[in-house]
């Protein structure tokens, strides 16, 4: 019934001798919630980066709906795509940073347009047309002519979650989100992410926020220095933790 | 009163050679602003995107340039050209010698204005499919260009300062005029005072002007 939207095989990453990602191994059904945890340096945040390109890997395959990303394999070679190629594959996913990023010189509506005019061709006024569509989504349809610098951070965050969607990505991928965030804006943030979860949303989300993991997830992955040590559904997870470092790090995070 | 109605008779008389080395002034500084600027743009790209060899090449041209008094650019332009068959008018190697002078100035501007921007500004705009080209022309340029206006603006007030240099290999600009004017009425004091107001007047509407722009271009906050 569902099929497979992402495949991660045996995915290596070094900076130079520092291996970060030893061999990372990870399929993804469409309309999955996957959360990712782990403590800092377990490589999360960088397999995130490496499935849209904005981190070179050295080892494995990394599979959009079965179209292969970032290099060319013939037999035991491999070539980087060309970047016209990667452009366009990283159009397939959307990905939220966070430091939101937002383009300073821009108002929120403006941000939100400029991939659907630039990258989608579309015409000016459809691209404003679901470029509001997308803010009032997030709860921001009042702020579409206002600048970053006008915004709070979480209404930052909400803008360049639109931005981000109004692609129609196949994939959305989180990172850390709220983790740059004061901690009454929190909540308005996870807030738009569980609705576009409700949504069917296929989202890949590493994040801090252990109790919205367990909440929001169909399914977590605990990362531990460099490869996946334990994942499963949630529910089973945080309450009976398999492996003594998923106990370990459950303890020292802010679930209980 | 007797002197100021006196100085102003003399103005009076110069006034034409006034004019015209006013516009000779303009004329150097605007022809060295343009033609510096848009060489140091691709000045200051080179030293961020280029490769190694490139930048290599390129950062050794501006640390020399930068590193050279102006006054010795324009007379190697000058008298060095030459030499090697290059047979340039007073005007137009001094106009290359300060639009170079200007180009090493305005890379440095441009390289700072660039590297200035966050990571995070290219990776966003790559997360949504902007080519390089895109991501520069819709992100990166239009920041770095609000961030390195004050820069160029007070280099471009250089500049004018720069042309009088122009005088030494006898290109007749304002400050050579005032020269004229005062070998003939020998009033210095007065006419150097006129000049120095002059250069005034064009370096405070340059910087209005620049403020005026960036007051324009500022982006709400």
């Amino acid at each position: 019934m569902s099929k497979v939207l992402l495949e991660i095989q045996g995915l290596r990453k070094q900076y130079g001798i520092v291996e970060v990602l030893k061999g990372v191994d990870c399929t993804m059904q469409e309309g999955e919630v996957i959360s990712i945890i782990g403590s800092s340096g377990s490589g999360k945040t960088t397999m995130l980066r490496c499935i849209n390109m904005l981190e070179e890997f050295q080892g494995g395959h990394i599979r959009l709906e079965g179209e292969e990303i970032g290099y060319e394999h013939s037999g035991s070679s491999r070539r980087r795509k060309s970047e016209k190629d990667i452009a366009r594959q990283r159009a397939l996913t959307g990905m939220a940073f966070q430091q939101f990023n937002l383009f300073p010189h821009m108002t929120a509506a403006q941000n939100v347009m400029l991939g659907l005019v630039k990258v989608k061709k579309m015409a000016r006024d459809a691209a404003r047309t679901v470029a509001e569509k997308w803010l009032d989504r997030v709860g921001l349809a009042s702020r579409a002519d206002h600048y970053p610098g006008q915004l709070s951070g979480g209404q930052q965050q909400r803008v360049a979650i639109a931005r981000a969607i109004a692609m129609s990505p196949r994939l959305m991928l989180f990172d850390e989100v709220t983790s740059a965030l004061d901690p009454e804006l929190v909540g308005e943030v996870l807030q738009v992410i569980k609705g576009l979860a409700a949504d069917g949303m296929s989202m890949l989300l590493v994040t801090h926020e252990m109790r919205f993991a367990y909440e929001v997830s169909s399914r977590v992955i605990f990362m531990n220095q460099g490869v996946i040590c334990e994942e499963g559904d949630p529910k089973e997870m945080f309450v009976a933790p398999k492996t003594e470092r998923l106990a370990e790090f459950l303890k020292t995070s802010s679930f209980n | 009163m007797m002197d100021f109605s006196a100085f102003l008779d003399q103005i009076w008389i110069a006034r034409f050679a006034i004019l015209k080395g006013l516009g000779i002034t303009i004329s150097i500084s605007a022809l060295s602003i343009v033609v510096g600027s848009l060489l140091g743009v691709l000045v200051g790209l080179s030293l961020v995107y280029g490769n190694r060899a490139l930048r290599f090449v390129v950062r050794v041209y501006t640390d020399f340039i930068r590193g050279t008094p102006v006054l010795v650019l324009v007379l190697a332009s000058y008298y060095v050209l030459s030499t090697i068959g290059i047979e340039l008018g007073p005007f137009q190697a001094g106009v290359l010698a300060l639009a170079i002078f200007c180009s090493s100035h305005v890379g440095e501007i441009v390289r700072g204005g660039l590297q200035a921007i966050p990571q995070g500004q290219t990776e966003a705009a790559k997360a949504i499919g902007l080519t390089f080209r895109q991501t520069f022309a819709y992100v990166l340029w239009p920041q770095a260009l609000r961030q390195f206006l004050p820069a160029w603006v007070n280099t471009a007030a250089e500049m004018v300062k720069a042309s009088t240099l122009l005088s030494v290999i006898g290109v007749a600009e304002l400050l050579l005029r005032t020269q004229e004017i005062i070998s003939r009425n020998f009033m210095s004091l007065q006419f150097y005072f006129f000049a120095g107001f002059l250069y005034f007047v064009i370096n405070y509407s340059i910087e209005r002007f620049g403020k005026y722009v960036e007051r324009k271009t500022a982006v709400p906050a």
